[in-house]
C-alpha cells in the first residue's frame, strides 16, 4: 500500500523550520557548513542553505559527501554501489558541520558519513538534520533537526521524491511491507 | 554490472563495463586529491603482487592503489620467490591462496598465464601484462586520460605509434578504443606490422607524416630496446629519424591533440624531450590516473561474488 505522507508544501515548511532551528541552536550561521549525504541529502542541504542564506543574508558553504567507501555492508552486498562525487568546499576544521540526509533509519549511513567526514578534518561539532526520521536505529545516533517523525514498521519503504533528483514533484511516500 | 571475478583483458569487457570502471575511477581520483588519501573499502583484504617480469611502475601503482583502499599487499618478485627453485605456476598460486590472498595481480612473459590462474576459485586475478597479449589496466588509464581531455570517444582519431607487434599495451588500447567508437591508426615500420592486424579494425600507416595528420590523440609506445639488432629496424638513430615524435611532427596533429606514453620513455628514441615535457604531453597525468583506475578495478572486483 502506498500513502503520501508529505507533499511539496509540507517539505517546504519543514525545511524552513529546520533552517530556523539551526540558526537558533547555533546562535547564527557563523562557522557553519552544511554537508549533504549523496544523493537526496545533497539536494536537501542545498535547499536548507538557500533558506539560511535568505534569513541571515550571507553565503553558507555546502558540501556533498559520498559514503560508499565507508559502508559497513560492502562485503555483503550483491554488487558494489556506484561511487558518487564527494565535494567538501571548505576546511571543516573547527567548524560546526550539519550533516543532512533525507531519511534516518538504522543510523548506519550516518556512522559511515561521520567516518568519511573525519578524513577531511576535525570539526568542532557534527550535527544531524534529516527530513524524515522513521525509527529503527541500530546504532546510538540521534538527529538534531527533524522534518517529520514517521513511525514505520521495519519492512516499510520510505520514498523521498525531489524535483532535482527525479524530475517529479516533491513528495514523501510510505510504502508498506516493501523492503522484503 | 560486473560479471567476472577477474580482469584478464579488455577483449572480454563490454563497453558498459568499461564506462562503469571509468566512472568509478573518477570517484577515486577525487580521493587522491584529498589530504587523507586512504579510504577503507578493502580493509582486511589481501592483494598479492606476482611479477614474473621486471616492473617498477605498474607494481608500485598497484601496490599504492591497494594500500589507498586499506588492503594489505604482499609482493612476490622473481628473484626473491621460489620460482627459481623450480616451483610451478600452479603451486605458486595455490600457496598464495593458502596464504589467504583475495587478489592476485600478475605479470608474466607468457600470454595466457592470468587466464590459467583465474581458474582458481575465490581469488580475483588482475592481468598486469601477459606476454604480447594484453595490459588491461594500462588501456583503462589511457581511456580515462583521453576522456578527461576530450570528453568522449566516438569520432575521435587516435594514432598508436611504435612496435605494435610486441606491445600488449597497443593490443589493449586497440580493443578499448575501437569498442568505444574511436578510430584507431597504427603507425609503425613495415617490419613491425602485426600479422593479425586486419582483424583489429584499424588503419595502418608506415609514415608519421601521413599517419599523424589531424589526429586527436597520439599514443607513443616504448621501443623495446632489447629488440634492437633483431632486424626489425636498422638503428635507434634511424628509428628516431623516421618514427620519433618531434615538435615538428606534432604540428600535423590537431591543435588540441594530446601526447601519451605508457612509460618508461626512451627520450630521443621514440619521443623528443621537448615533446615529452611540452604542454601537450599528458604523460605524468597518466601515472596519477593509473592509480585511480587501479583502485576502481580492485574495488569493483571486490564486489563480485566468488
Amino acid at each position: 500500500m502506498r500513502k503520501e505522507i508529505f507533499d511539496a508544501n509540507d517539505i517546504k515548511r519543514a525545511v524552513k523550520r529546520m533552517a530556523y532551528e539551526i540558526i537558533e541552536k547555533n546562535k547564527g550561521v557563523d562557522n557553519l557548513c552544511l554537508v549533504g549525504i549523496q544523493k537526496g541529502g545533497v539536494i536537501l542541504a542545498g535547499r536548507l542553505a538557500e533558506q539560511l542564506q535568505s534569513i541571515e543574508d550571507r553565503l553558507i558553504d555546502v558540501g556533498a559527501l559520498d559514503i560508499t567507501f565507508y559502508r559497513d555492508d560492502l562485503n555483503t552486498k550483491e554488487e558494489q554501489p556506484v561511487v558518487k562525487r564527494t565535494e567538501i568546499p571548505c576546511s571543516i576544521n573547527n567548524k560546526t558541520v550539519v550533516l543532512v540526509d533525507d531519511v534516518l533509519f538504522t543510523g548506519r549511513s550516518i556512522r559511515a558519513a561521520m567516518d568519511a567526514l573525519i578524513d577531511f578534518g576535525r570539526p568542532a561539532y557534527i550535527q544531524l538534520a534529516v527530513l524524515i526520521d522513521r525509527g529503527h536505529r541500530e546504532l546510538p545516533i540521534r538527529p538534531d533537526y527533524v522534518g517529520k517523525n514517521i513511525p514505520t514498521s521495519f519492512n516499510d519503504l520510505i520514498e523521498v521524491s525531489l524535483e532535482e533528483k527525479n524530475g517529479g514533484r516533491d513528495r514523501v511516500v510510505l510504502v508498506t511491507g516493501e523492503r522484503g | 554490472m560486473f560479471r567476472s571475478k577477474d580482469l584478464l583483458g579488455i577483449k572480454e569487457l563490454t563497453s558498459e563495463e568499461i564506462y562503469h570502471i571509468l566512472d568509478t575511477a573518477a570517484g577515486f581520483k577525487d580521493v587522491l586529491r584529498r589530504d587523507i588519501k586512504k579510504v577503507p573499502p578493502l580493509r582486511g583484504k589481501t592483494v598479492a603482487n606476482l611479477f614474473f617480469e621486471p616492473s617498477t611502475r605498474t607494481r608500485t601503482s598497484f601496490e599504492l592503489a591497494a594500500k589507498r583502499l586499506s588492503a594489505d599487499v604482499v609482493n612476490f618478485s622473481v628473484p626473491a620467490s621460489s620460482v627459481i627453485k623450480g616451483e610451478t605456476l600452479k603451486d605458486t598460486a595455490l600457496t598464495i591462496q593458502a596464504l589467504g590472498a583475495d587478489f592476485v595481480v600478475i605479470r608474466h612473459s607468457s600470454a595466457g598465464v592470468p587466464h590459467f590462474l583465474s581458474r582458481i576459485e575465490n581469488i580475483s586475478v588482475i592481468n598486469a601484462g601477459d606476454g604480447a597479449n594484453e595490459h588491461p589496466t594500462q588501456a583503462l588509464l589511457d581511456l580515462f586520460t583521453i576522456q578527461s581531455h576530450k570528453g568522449k570517444f566516438r569520432g575521435l582519431t587516435a594514432a598508436i605509434v611504435g612496435d605494435v607487434t610486441h606491445s600488449r599495451v597497443a593490443r589493449s588500447d586497440i580493443y578499448a578504443l575501437t569498442k568505444l567508437g574511436a578510430n584507431v591508426r597504427i603507425i609503425c615500420p613495415p617490419t613491425l606490422v602485426p600479422a593479425e592486424i586486419g582483424k583489429l579494425g584499424v588503419e595502418i600507416f608506415d609514415s608519421m607524416e601521413k599517419g599523424l595528420r589531424k589526429v586527436d590523440v597520439i599514443m607513443m609506445l616504448r621501443l623495446q630496446l632489447e629488440r634492437q639488432g633483431k632486424g626489425f629496424f636498422p638503428s635507434l638513430e634511424e628509428y628516431f629519424n623516421l618514427y620519433g615524435l618531434t615538435a615538428e611532427r606534432l604540428k600535423l596533429a590537431k591543435d588540441d591533440a594530446i601526447v601519451m606514453h605508457p612509460g618508461p620513455m626512451n627520450r630521443g628514441v621514440e619521443i623528443a624531450t621537448d615533446v615529452a615535457d611540452g604542454p601537450r604531453s599528458v604523460i605524468l597525468e597518466q601515472v596519477t590516473n593509473g592509480l585511480a583506475v587501479r583502485m576502481a578495478v580492485l574495488y569493483l572486483l571486490a564486489g563480485v561474488k566468488k
